[in-house]
Formats: structure tokens, sequence, C-alpha cells
């Protein structure tokens, strides 16, 4: 029994991912919950604008990387983001313009802007394959580790070792001062408190003075901020696929519901609700437990409660149990 | 649906006359242009995608059901031409067929258990029951199901390591041994229909009651988890490993080849044997196809036209007024999402008798899901022939805009550099154009025409 290491192998297996994922679906999740509070419709197209942020990103790194700057042990991609965040911005914009507000102004239903949001998906999808195409793209430089796990071992002489890359200190970091300046925005400005205002009630905020072409400008501008940062961090995290991109609309949108669809605190909340049951339930606590528990008691299989192919099924199993017993999220959402 | 137009006036015999016109006319084109043999290619999959489409439709079109999975029980359907044309693996039934029906059975149960728990328990201690009797169920289910697994996947994996089907006898063979026609297959097809039919009693059960849009994303997630497991449950369907060598329910070219009799008609056809075994083939596979599609819209426009459809219509254009009149909702929608999703079980399961094998990593949600919902859109949801129509336009699309966006990219490249990396790329990513003009084709149908190419009554 050793309890000190068993914690040693969790940090290292589960809490540092978990907390690295959870603040990639977090931002990620914001995002969908500010479109769905603000704009009133579940956009489809989420996963797809990520992968074009992300591309627009890779690609300036790219033409970085070939000038010869760099941030040091920090991955350049860092310096490429707002490139990346305008290009999005316009990108999203322009969509609006084009496509959702016509369909705004008519007043149409949540479920036709929905409809809409997949042709607009399609688009986005075609747009980042035809540029960049479909296969694995890797753009991480710099730094691996902030702390390796032999390092960590020399260090304490302890028997496990924990590794933290630099991608998940900067993932946690960022989102950090992402979501502290959000907050902000929302609660302290003029513009975010209108933002909430219309969230809130859009009748009393409109005979309130509150232009909503502003705010849904605003709102655009913020969502494709959070979208190419929750992009680049996943694909520095992990890799960059569009197809992977695409997929995470799943987690993404199980996390913005489970925390309350149109909040933006149950969003981050649901974030790391999905991000540490998909890491707990796929991870093999043969080691953990090997640690913490008796010998007499080791366990001989991996403890594995399920293969990590089935990644999905748990967000999925936590989406439907939630809603369950909780139909409008963890925190009070709202419904259109 | 929201149109912005003020006809209500439906679809005129003429418009759909001169709109399946048109689809005659892309066919029978591709045909002289390219050949016949691409022309039935795109008919096949056109008639395919139509049932498709026809599911969809019931669900969205008639009902006003958000069914964003489309593509699960499409694969179910695959699966069920797996489980119904192979024959039984006899080793691997003996290793342990029983040990792994056992251990579904065990889980099962324990859900089942685990329900009725939560639902008859003692107020007071049922969530701790529950828990505890889904805990030590999960560990009782790991440990008979997992050792036959194992013992299943591990029995000559190259080439099996899956239980196999039901086709006990087997496919029949001429004496030289060259493969016949196995109508046995055909039975593929209900019963690719009943396991997606199952599949959405399970969904529907649970996720009905929710909203449209949570609908639409648990639907989403079961469509992946339903892949996950054709993909990971080798024992099942053998995996990545595909299941090649799937029984035809129509002759094969070799045997035709080989036939006498036929190689004297293809001779007073004026065609040399290859083509015309290949053209008969597909024909066969049209026949089949089309006499589905056609039992399948009778009964789609008697029932859209019968009390029931006019209930289902009223339920899906206010649902609280209907519910005032004593409409059962939720079960109404319980039988629509099933009947839906069990037509597009019984399509995946035809795809899959085409294709003669399963692929589990070749199910990709933008094709078997949001493809579908473009055909039904663009045809007109809530017509059932303008969802066969948008079935035939945006398949015989999805397949045409490749060769045109090559030749546009050819016309566009020409004047560049042989090595020209710039051209390279532009040419490698012309395949992805075809993404771009659905999304384009979606909402053009969706601005200009939102009520699609033929509108509903």
């Amino acid at each position: 029994m050793d309890l000190l290491n068993a914690f040693v192998a969790l940090a290292n297996f589960v809490l540092v991912p978990a907390i690295a994922y959870g603040s990639q679906l977090a931002l990620g999740a914001l995002g969908v919950t500010l479109i769905y509070g603000i704009l009133r419709f579940s956009n489809f197209a989420h996963g797809d604008t990520m992968a074009f942020g992300t591309m627009v990103v890779i690609l300036v790194t790219w033409l970085f990387q070939s000038w010869g700057i760099s941030l040091g042990p920090l991955p350049t991609a860092l310096l490429a983001i707002p490139f990346g965040i305008a290009a999005t911005a316009a990108l999203v914009l322009g969509t609006d313009r084009a496509v959702y507000r016509f369909y705004r102004a008519q007043k149409a239903k949540p479920v036709i802007l929905v409809i809409v949001s997949i042709g607009v998906m399609f688009i986005y999808n075609g747009l980042t394959r035809v540029i960049l195409g479909p296969d694995d793209q890797r753009f991480a430089d710099g730094e691996r580790f902030i702390i390796s796990a032999r390092e960590f071992r020399n260090l304490t002489g302890l028997e496990e070792g924990l590794a933290i890359r630099t991608t998940q200190g900067i993932t946690v970091v960022t989102a950090v001062i992402v979501v502290a300046v959000l907050f902000w925005f929302l609660n302290r400005t003029r513009t975010g408190k209108s933002m909430r205002a219309y969230s809130d009630n859009e009748d009393l905020a409109l005979l309130s003075g509150i232009n909503p072409e502003r705010v849904e400008r605003v709102t655009w501008l913020i969502v494709a901020a959070l979208v190419t940062i929750a992009g680049v961090l996943y694909g520095l995290d992990k890799s960059y696929k569009p197809f992977t991109y695409f997929q995470l609309l799943l987690p993404i949108f199980a996390a913005a519901i489970v925390g309350g669809l149109g909040n933006p605190l149950g969003a981050i909340l649901g974030g790391f609700v999905i991000a540490f049951s998909e890491v707990g339930i796929t991870y093999a606590w043969k080691k953990v437990l090997g640690h913490a528990l008796p010998e007499s008691l080791e366990p001989d299989g991996l403890v594995q409660l399920m293969s990590t192919d089935y990644k999905f099924a748990v967000s999925f199993v936590i989406l439907v149990i939630v809603l369950l017993f909780k139909p409008t999220g963890l925190t009070k959402g709202k419904s259109v | 649906m929201s149109g912005n137009r003020v006809d209500t006036a439906g679809a005129s015999p003429a418009r759909t006359a001169a709109m399946f016109a048109l689809v005659l006319v892309l066919i029978v084109g591709t045909g002289l242009v390219q050949s016949w043999n691409s022309a039935l290619i795109i008919l096949n999959m056109g008639l395919i995608s139509a049932v498709m489409a026809l599911g969809v439709n019931l669900q969205w079109g008639i009902a006003g059901l958000f069914n964003v999975g489309v593509m699960g029980f499409v694969a179910l359907g695959g699966l069920a031409v797996v489980l119904m044309g192979m024959p039984p693996v006899g080793e691997t039934w003996a290793a342990g067929g029983a040990r792994v029906l056992g251990g579904l059975s065990v889980g099962a149960a324990v859900i089942v258990g685990a329900v009725m728990v939560w639902n008859r328990g003692p107020k007071r201690w049922r969530g701790w029951m529950t828990f505890g009797l889904l805990v030590v169920g999960f560990v009782v289910f790991r440990a008979v199901y997992d050792a036959g697994v194992e013992a299943i996947e591990s029995i000559n994996p190259a080439s099996t390591g899956y239980l196999g089907g039901l086709n006990f006898g087997g496919s029949p063979r001429t004496e030289d041994g060259l493969p016949l026609a196995d109508l046995f297959v055909l039975l593929a097809w209900p019963a690719g229909g009943l396991l997606a039919a199952g599949a959405a009693w399970i969904i529907g059960k649970t996720a009905l009651g929710l909203r449209s849009d949570y609908l639409a994303i648990a639907t989403l997630g079961i469509a992946e988890i339903v892949i996950a497991v054709l993909k990971n449950e080798d024992w099942l369907t053998r995996g990545v490993k595909n299941v090649t060598g799937l029984p035809r329910p129509v002759p094969y070219e070799v045997t035709l080849q080989q036939d006498p009799g036929f190689i004297e008609r293809a001779a007073g056809w004026g065609t040399d044997v290859t083509t015309a075994s290949t053209i008969t083939v597909k024909l066969g596979y049209s026949l089949l196809f089309a006499s589905v599609l056609i039992v399948l819209l009778i009964l789609a426009q008697l029932a859209l036209n019968s009390p029931w459809g006019r209930m289902m219509r009223a339920i899906r254009d206010n649902e609280t007024s209907a519910r005032a009149m004593g409409k059962d909702v939720k079960a109404r929608h319980l039988q629509v999402f099933i009947l839906g999703s069990a037509i597009c079980g019984i399509a995946g399961a035809m795809m899959t008798t085409l294709d003669g094998q399963l692929t589990p990593s070749s199910y990709q949600p933008l094709r078997f899901t949001f493809l579908v919902w473009v055909m039904v859109i663009v045809g007109g949801s809530g017509n059932n022939l303008g969802a066969v129509l948008g079935g035939f336009v945006i398949w015989f699309l999805w397949v045409q805009v490749d060769p045109m966006a090559q030749w546009l990219v050819g016309a566009v490249t020409s004047g560049m550099a042989e090595d020209s990396a710039l051209a390279a790329h532009l040419t490698n990513s012309a395949q992805h154009l075809k993404l771009l003009t659905m999304g384009v084709i979606l909402l053009v149908v969706l601005r200009f025409s939102p009520r699609g190419l033929l509108p509903e009554r």
C-alpha cells in the first residue's frame, strides 16, 4: 500500500489529462452555450468552425516557422492565434450576414436554424478539406515537457513519475485567462451586460434600446475567439484532424447540455464533468489500485471499465442520465 | 415548415412528373455520355438513398422528429446482412458463443432489473439499490462476457474470429464451384429493419421525451456508439478487418460468363459477355431495390393519407392542441420514430448487400446522416415523392460533382506549370468540393424554396 505513489499515478494518467481536456471542452461548450443563449439555436457547424480556425492557425504557424520566428520553449502556434481568430471572425460574421440573418428576420423556428447550420457545416467542412486536406497535421513545437516523468522521479525519489506536457500547462493557463476575461466582459462591461440582458429576455432588452445587431455581432466575435483557442489547444495537446474536430461536437454539446444550455458557468462545469468521466471510465486503473490497495487485494486485470474506443458512449450516457433526472442540466439552463 | 412563400398549394402532378422525368434524363444521359455501367451504379445507390430519405421524411417531414442518427440505423442494417448472410462458424460458437450470449443476457437482465428497482423499489433506498445492482451486474457481465469474447476472437483471427451468421445452409454453388445467387440473404433486409427498430425503441424510450435539440444530440451520439460497436466488437463483425464475400441475391458475373445459355444471349444483344454480365447483375439489383422502394412508397403514401397520417401532421403542427384532443403524443412519436428508423435499417441492409461487404470504418456521419437530410430537405420534407426525388437528385449530384470538379480544376490548373505545388494541391482537393457543393445546395434551397422541389400539399 502506497498512497503517495497511487496519487502520483492518478495525477499523471487521470487528473492532468482530464483537466487539460476539460478546459478544451469548456471553451468549446462556452461557444455553443453563447450561441444558444443569444442567437437561440444549436449550432451544428461548431466543430467545423473549430477545425477552420485551427487550420488558419496551422497555416500561419508554418509560415512563421519558415521565417524562423519562434517563441522559444512555447509553441509558435500561440503567436498565430490572433490571425486564426481574425480569419474565423471574418468567416462567421460573413456567414451570419449571408445566411443566418435572413432567418432571424423571418423569426424562423430554432430547428430551421439548426438545419441551416448543417448546410453551413458542409461548407466549412469542405473549405477546410479543400484548403488543408483531411489528414492529420502536426504543428506543435518548442519544449515538449514542463516536467517529464524521469525528472519527476529523480526529483522526488518516488516510483511513479508525473509528466506535465507544455501543451497541458498552456491549455490550463490559457483557459483560465480566457474564462476570466470572458466573465469580466459579461459581468462588468456595458456590451457584456447587454448581451446577458438580450439572452435573458429579448423583448425587454429591445425595449430598453439594446441594439440586437451589435449584440449578435459581438457574440459571433467572442465565439470565433473561443473556438479558435479551443481548437488550437486541442490540436497542440492531441493532434489536428478535421474529422476529429467534427466528432468533438458530441462531447462539446454534451458538456453544454449537461451544464445547462445558455449558462456559461454550466458550460465550464459540464466540460469538466464530461472530461473527468471520459478519462476516468476509459482509464485502466490497475496501476493506481495496485499502489492504493493492500497487496492481497491487488487486481489481476486492467480494471478498465470501458475501452477507449467507447469514449463517445460515456458522453452520451452522462448526457442521458443528467437529462432524465435534471431536464435543464446541472445548473438551470434555458429552453427556447 | 416556416415557408416564406404565400402559396400553400403542394406540388402539382405535372410538376412531380416533370421532376421525375428529369431524374430519368439525368440517369439515361449518364448512360449515353459515360457508360451504362455507371448509370446503373448511380441508379442503384439512388434507389437505396431514396429509401433512406423516405425513412427520414417519415420522421421529420411527417412527424417533425429531428433524428441525426441515421448512420447508426443504416449501419445496423449492414450488420443484419452479416448475421443473416454468413454461415455460422462452428469452432467459435463452441469456443465462446454461449458465454458471449450469456454475458449479453446478464447485461440485459441487469438493466431491466435496475429499471424495475428504480420504478418499484422503496423511495428512500432505491437510488442506492439501483446503483449497487448496476455495479454488481457490471462486474458479473464483464466476468462472463470478456472470456467468451477472447476465446472467439483468438480462433483463426485472419479469416474468421467471429461467430458468423445464421445462413446454416451456406450459399449454393454450381458443380464447378462457381457461386450462385442466394435468395436467403434477402431475409437480411427485413432483419435489418427489425434490428434498427429495436435500437430505435430503446433510444425512443429514453430520448423522445426530450426537447428537439436534445433528441438531435442523443441520436448523434447513438449513431457514433453503433459504429464504435461495429468497429470494436470483433466477435460480432470482425471489426475493422471487415466481413467480405457476403452472399448475393442476384447471379454472379463469373458464373454468368461461364453459362453457355447466357453467352448465346449476350451475342444476341450484340455486346461482349463481360459487359453483358455486369449489366445483368446490376439490373437484377435495380429490380430488387425498385420493388422495395415501390412497396415502401405505396405504404408511406397510404399512411400519409390515412387518419393516422392526418393525426401525425396535426401533432407535428401543434403538439399542444393535439394533446388537448386526447392524442398520445409520446406514443405516436415513438411509433413513427421506430417506423422511420426501420426503413433506414432496411436501406442499410440493401446497401451492404450491394457492396458485398461490411466495412465499419466506411460509415461517416456526413455521408450517411447529413447527406440524407439534404436529400429530404431538397426534395421536399413532408412529401414522400419529394423525399424519393431528393434521394435520386442529391445522389446523382454527389457522384457527378466529382468529375465536374476534376474538370474544373483541370481547366484552372491547365495554365500552371507542370510541377506547380498549387496545381497538385488543387487536383488533390477537387474531391472535397462535393461537400462544399452540398452545403451550398442545401442553403440555396432553404433560402429560396424552403419547402423543397416538391412541396408538401
